[in-house]
Formats: structure tokens, sequence, C-alpha cells
């Protein structure tokens, strides 16, 4: 019971719509500093400015309670080397972790410094981050004194890079781990930080989306004033006036990818990650960078069953994987035994596929629980999989199915399956919003935190970076003069936002997403050439002609997800704008053009950076670690920096 | 057996059904309508009935509609057929496919 269908079979009509549609009213509302995406960095972002005795309101177009990537949990807390049993200094692991090309060094050097702060807390809000009901007494990389669990994630190097020595027994053992990465109990986290936002006075807007960043006096570039949003049940246009805005409303996650019918939005992500920050940023006329960075899909594309990893299946942390006969296969666990090789290097994809042709290896391959000691299963089972996200279910509804982790292998379909073609790529973890020290972007009062940020990093990357632009945020708002609203800038933005509702038929926001896709997939592919960039600016040009004369809502809710295909058409914009830019390609961007092949070449070692002015693209560049000093420019811009927060305050 | 009347309705969604309510069970308090990040329900318009799934294809699987509710069994989640899990027990051979 529950279907639509169901419910015209037993009522002989469609349910009228359950909320009132309120089309063309407005609301105005007035704070010091407007936070846009209610996921991790954006919590964190409202939390800390509220810290500071400003007013704050949080926009969020799910429930902020458990929406955003991070909502349903997190198992893992990187690069958090400032924690009690690390075994490396910060500053040198933030150089370590931007030791590549195309790196957030300013993000990096505030997650390293602030995240282990920002994780006790999670802690002092009610997050679970220590084993204190002993439940995995035992487990390699518990500690009894602080009860804090090291997780195998990394070993000597950060994750990203693999170690040299990868494969070689005893390499990495006990004694010398950096034990940079924590264990946690992520379920616990969203709603703690919902319900501090609401014990702060935080003005929650859920089921709102932002639509635009507003100008002083309408002018793109100009410092800002205010945000615009729709509420995705009643269509209420709603007008914020601040001085400050935040945007925190991640990626865009499926702009190559068109399907649902391979398990919800075939990505790591929800369909909510539609990329609405950066093209509000972008048209508010914020500079951005990385926009070309895209790779192939290696995880979570749902096609393979939606397990974290995807492409991993049940190898993830700890658990060996072997073949239909039992033998384990030189495969990274992201274990104990190979320092966390996340992963899986090339050569050794081959060496594995090369055994599958010659019979050296049989498929299915398998996640072999059973072979491993009962305390690492139950570790990797309770903890890690039940804790990670979306997988709590899995592992629910597993057991219920009869799932014994001591008896039972779980089927592995990376090898099985195939690999994704490679014009199904991802953006996400790519360019985003570019900012200086203060996170401040170069839009004045406008703010990033966050996977929105340009080569972002993880979950505690995002609560750090979020925590502290709302710092920033609130310190700029007490010196900054009042700020008025343009009129005519909001009633272009109303006219967009509202278009597709005044028509019935033509074009639904699925057809329009699946146009889009397409003219990625063969636009911006592996086949990347001066012609065929040029000629998907050009779809896309012609795309968004026909969604602004066809495209149509029937109701709030789809008039929302119209909106995100129209924000992921100025994503997509951006992505080839910068393809075509870059006249070189490199390893690290997932950039390959057949017109100019060289791989990296030192000249094009630089982040090509896009704005508006007037409507019109304007290129810049970048130099490498343009940031400058991570040590030195940190302490600079954090003199006043008081550590934990302390709750009698 | 009873009539049951045939409707013209467009091909129903898929995958269609994220989740399934037990109507003896659900209490129809709305909890999972508010908590999904994706709106994938609609409240019934019948008071005390279980919520209607209206964007089955839009739900990300993330489960917390399930692990929310209070109470047990009122709703459960199923993957779609396509992503249903296997295991096999390593002694048998035996493989299981999640129903
Ligand atoms: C399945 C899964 C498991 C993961 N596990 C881990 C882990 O264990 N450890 C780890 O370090 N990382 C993990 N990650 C990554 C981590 O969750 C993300 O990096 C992190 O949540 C990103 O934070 P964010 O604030 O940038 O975005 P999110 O947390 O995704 O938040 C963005 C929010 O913005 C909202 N939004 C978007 N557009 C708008 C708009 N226009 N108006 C209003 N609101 C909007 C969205 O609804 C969303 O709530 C995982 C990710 C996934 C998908
Ligand atoms: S399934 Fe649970 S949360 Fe949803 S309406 Fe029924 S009782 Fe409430
Ligand atoms: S699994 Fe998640 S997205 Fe799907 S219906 Fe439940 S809460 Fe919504």
């Amino acid at each position: 019971m529950g279907t639509w269908n169901e419910y015209i079979i037993d009522e002989g009509r469609p349910p009228e719509w359950p909320y009132p549609v309120k089309f063309g009213e407005e609301r105005q509302v007035d704070v010091d500093v407007l936070v846009i995406g209610g996921g991790i960095a954006g919590c964190w972002a409202a939390i800390s400015a509220a810290r500071q005795g400003v007013k704050v309101a949080l926009l969020e177009k799910g429930n902020t309670e458990r929406s955003g990537s991070g909502g349903p949990g997190c198992d893992h807390w990187c690069n958090a080397p400032c924690n009690p049993l690390s075994r490396v200094d910060p500053d040198e692991w933030a150089e370590h972790m931007v030791d590549k090309p195309y790196c957030n060094g300013i993000g990096v050097e505030i997650q390293c410094r602030e995240n282990y702060d920002t994780l006790l807390e999670m802690e002092q809000m009610g997050g679970k981050i220590r084993d204190t009901g002993d439940d995995f007494v035992g487990a390699e990389g518990r500690d009894e004194a602080t009860k804090l669990m090291i997780s195998p994630r990394y070993g000597r190097w950060s994750n990203s890079v693999l170690d040299p020595d990868f494969g070689t027994p005893g390499y990495n053992p006990p004694e010398k781990r950096n034990n940079v990465v924590i264990r946690v109990w992520g379920s616990t986290f969203k709603p703690a930080l919902k319900k501090e936002c609401q014990r702060l006075g935080v003005q929650i807007f859920d089921r709102v989306m932002g639509t635009s960043v507003l100008n002083e006096g309408g002018k793109q570039g100009a410092r800002v004033v205010g945000a615009t949003g729709i509420n995705a049940r009643t269509g209420e246009f709603l007008i914020f006036r601040a001085k400050a805005v935040i945007i925190t409303t991640a990626s865009a996650g499926s702009l190559w990818l068109m399907s649902m019918e391979h398990g919800a939005y075939s990505n790591m992500h929800a369909r909510t990650t539609s990329g609405d920050g950066m093209a509000m940023a972008w048209r508010a006329g914020a500079e951005l960078t990385c926009m070309e960075k895209a790779g192939s899909i290696t995880t979570g594309t749902g096609i393979k069953h939606r397990w974290y990893t995807g492409a991993g299946d049940a190898s993830y942390e700890n658990v060996p994987i072997v073949d239909a006969n039992g033998t384990k296969l030189p495969y990274g666990t992201q274990g104990w035994a190979d320092a966390g090789t996340q992963v899986v290097p090339p050569a050794l994809n081959e060496e594995i596929r090369k055994g599958i042709m010659s019979g050296k290896y049989e498929l299915p391959f398998y996640g072999d629980f059973p072979a491993m000691k009962e305390i690492e299963a139950r570790a990797t089972w309770k903890l890690m999989l039940t804790e990670e996200s979306t997988t709590k279910t899995m592992v629910n509804v597993m057991e219920e199915g009869g799932f014994d982790t001591s008896r039972d292998q779980i089927m592995s379909y990376k090898f099985l399956e195939g690999q994704v073609p490679p014009q199904w790529r991802n953006a996400n973890n790519g360019g985003g919003i570019l900012t200086d020290w203060d996170l401040k972007t170069t839009v004045d009062g406008l703010y990033a935190a966050g996977t929105t940020l340009y080569c972002p990093e993880d979950h505690s990357f995002c609560a750090a970076t979020g925590r502290y632009a709302g710092r920033k945020a609130a310190a700029y708002v007490k010196a900054a003069p009042d700020v008025e609203i343009c009129r005519a800038q909001v009633d272009k933005e109303k006219a967009r936002v509202l278009a597709p509702t005044t028509r019935t038929s033509g074009i639904e926001w699925k057809e329009l997403h699946s146009a889009l896709t397409r003219v990625m997939q063969y636009f911006d592919s592996e086949f990347k050439t001066e012609r065929l960039l040029k000629l998907g600016l050009e779809e896309l040009d012609r795309v968004e002609a026909m969604a602004s004369e066809h495209l149509y809502a029937l109701d709030p809710h789809k008039l929302m997800r119209s909106l995100e295909d129209l924000s992921m058409i100025d994503h997509a914009r951006m992505v080839l704008i910068a393809a075509r830019e870059r006249k070189a390609s490199s390893a690290r961007l997932g950039h390959n053009r057949i017109d100019y092949p060289a791989m990296d070449p030192p000249e094009w070692d630089k982040y090509i950076t896009l704005k508006q002015v007037d409507g019109k693209v304007v290129l810049g560049e970048l130099p490498p670690r343009f940031w400058g000093s991570m040590k030195e420019q940190y302490e600079a811009h954090n003199k006043d920096y008081s550590g934990v927060w302390k709750p009698e305050n | 057996m009873s009539e049951r009347k045939i409707y013209a309705v467009p091909n129903v969604q898929t995958p269609n059904t994220p989740v399934r309510f037990d109507p003896e069970v659900c209490v129809g308090c709305n909890r999972c309508v508010e908590i999904c990040p994706l709106d994938v329900f609609i409240p019934n318009p019948k008071k005390g009935a279980p919520p209607i799934v209206l964007h089955p294809e839009e739900c990300w699987l993330c489960g917390v509609c399930v692990t929310e509710c209070k109470n047990k069994g009122a709703i459960s989640f199923i993957y779609p057929m396509p992503l249903k899990p296997r295991w096999r027990n390593k002694e048998t051979g035996e493989v299981t496919q999640l129903k």
C-alpha cells in the first residue's frame, strides 16, 4: 500500500496537491547572514555565525534534519591531524595533502587546523565520536584512553595519493601509522546540528530552494544584499535581505547522468545536488575555478548496486575480496593490511582482469566477511557501514533478509558488471567557487564553504570550512553598512522562477534533464576537441532557449526540479567554457584534449578562472599555490581564533 | 473476487516502490513525509492513513524514512529489483538474493 496508483484505485481520483499553492505570493525576511544549503557546511556555517550573536537564516531544499550527502551519516572523519592520537603535524599534513596539482590549499589548511575542534563541538552537541559503550573493544585502531577509534583508511599517505610501497607486506606497521582518520557515529550528526541551529535561534526555512543572490543596485559583481528563494511545497516566493550570504549547496551530481531507472539518480548524490549554488554565484558575478575538472564515474553509480563505493562493492574497509573459488585477490581493501588504498591502481586492475580472462580468477567475486577476525568484521559492518550513510539501510535490510557476517560473503560486481562508459562523468568534487582566506568570494559579502568550493575534500572539510565561513561572515556583517534590495532585480528573478508554472504542457524537467546530459555525454566526453566543445556550448544555448519557451511545471515540487535543471545548464556551460579554455590535457583534471594531447605541460600548470561581468564571460588564471604559505596565511587571518566553543558562552 | 475499476493512467514511474507501508501498523503521523530529503511522499488526505508515494523515482535510497519511523514495521524499505544485493553462504555455496 502507498503508491499513487493504489490511491486512485481506492478513491477514484488523484489526490489534490496537499499544500496551499501560493504562486505569485511573496514574503520578505531580514537577517544579517543568510546561509543557502542546509547540509554539512551550511549547518556549521549557520551555527558558528549565530554563536557570534548575529541574526541568521538557513535555506534548505529538503529537511535540514537529514538532507544532503552527509544527512544519513558519516563513518570517517578524515584528515584530522590535530586529534590526540595523530602522529603528524597539521601544517605538514596539509602541505602533504596539497602536494599534487589542483587542490584547495585554503580549505585544506582550515580543515587540518580546525576539524578536530569541529569534531569536539559535534560531540558537545550530542554527536557520538567515541566508543563510549565499549562495543568495539579489541578492534584495531581503538584507543582505550580516549575511546577514539582510528580508521584504517590512510596509512602513511593521504588516500588520494597512492603509497609507492603499496602492496609490500608490513609496510605500514601500527607504530608508524599517521592516525589521521577517525571512525565516527555520523548518523547522530545531522539531527544534532539542526537542533543546535534551532537552539541558537537560526531561522530555518526547510523546503525552500535558493534561486538567486541579489547584488547592490542589481549590478552583477556588486556587493551582496540578499537572495531569493522559492518554497518547493507552496510555490511562495521569498526575498531575503542580508548583508552576507554563504553558499553551501554542494556541487552538481548528475550533469552527465540521465538515468533514473538504474536506481535513483545513479551517482553517489541525491537529485538535490544540482549545482544551484554555483549557478547562483556565477550569475551574481563571482569567480569560479577548475570547472573543467571531471572524471569518469568510478564510485556509487547505482548500476553497481548502490553500495557506497559502487566499484568496490563489499570490499570496503578491511574486507578481503576472493574469487568464486576462495582465492584471495590482490585487491586494495582500504584496510589495515594495505594501508587504506581507496582506488585500486590501474596496473592492479589490469592484473586482475587478465587473471579473469586466463581463468586464474573465477567470477563472481565476493567480499569475504567470514575470513575476517570477528571484531574487525563487526567494526566494518556495525560501525563503518552502519554509520556511513545510505548503507545503514542496506545493513538493516540485509540482516532482516538473513545475511550474517560470520557466515556469508557479499557478491561484488566491480568486474562482473564492467566499467562505466567514459561518457558518464562526474563533476562533483571538481570545480567550484573561488575564495580568499576568509572564504569570501570575489563578490563582497558572498561566502562559500563545503563542496561548493573548488577541489573540495570530504565531510570534515565541509564541516570545518562551514564553521569558518560562518565566523568570518559574522565578523563581516558587524562592520558592513546597511543594504538595500533592488526591486528590478527581484522582479526579473521572480518572472524567471515562475515562468514554468504558466504552462501546462511542453517540456517537463525530466526531458530537459535528459537533453542536458546528452549534450554533456556527446560534447564533453573522452573525445574533447575545440570543435566538439564549441558545438556543446551552442547546444546548451539551444537547450536553454527551448526551456525558456516550453518548460512547464505542474506543481511547486516539479518547479523546484525544473529550476534545478536550469541551474545545471549554467553549471554545464561553465564546465564547457573552462574545458575549451584549457588547451592542454591534464591527468588530475580528467581533461583529455585530443587536439592538445600533451599531458600536464608545465606552462599549463595553472588554475583557469571564470566569471561574468555585465553578462560577458571573463577568463583569468592563477598560478599553482596561489594561496601563499598555508601556515603563515592561516595564522595571519586567525589571530583571534579561540578554539573549541565554550558552551557557557 | 471484488471488481476493480480500471482507470486510464500513464505508465508508472520506475523504480516505483522504494517503500511499502503496512496500514495496520502505520499511524499516519507523516514523520516520514517530513524527513524525506527528496519529498518523495505526500500526506494522505485521509487522516491517519499511510502517506502516498508520489515521486518514487526521485528516491536516492537513503533509507531515513524507515530508520526515523517510530512504529516498527509501519514502513519497510524495498531495494529496486536490479539493485538487490546477493550473498553466498561460505560453507554451502548457496547464493541468496535479498527479497
Ligand atoms: C553516500 C555518501 C557517503 C559519504 N560518506 C562519507 C564519510 O563517511 N566521510 C566523509 O568524510 N565523507 C563522506 N561523504 C561525503 C560527504 O558526505 C560530503 O562531502 C558532505 O556531506 C558535503 O557537504 P556539503 O555541505 O558540501 O554538501 P551537502 O551535505 O550535500 O549539503 C548540501 C545541501 O544543500 C541543499 N541545497 C542544494 N541546493 C539548494 C538550494 N538551491 N537551496 C537550498 N538548499 C539547497 C541540499 O539539499 C543539501 O542539503 C559521503 C557522501 C555520500 C554521498
Ligand atoms: S510510516 Fe511511520 S513515520 Fe510514516 S506515517 Fe506511518 S507511522 Fe508515521
Ligand atoms: S529512502 Fe530516502 S529518499 Fe527514499 S523515500 Fe525514504 S527518505 Fe525519501
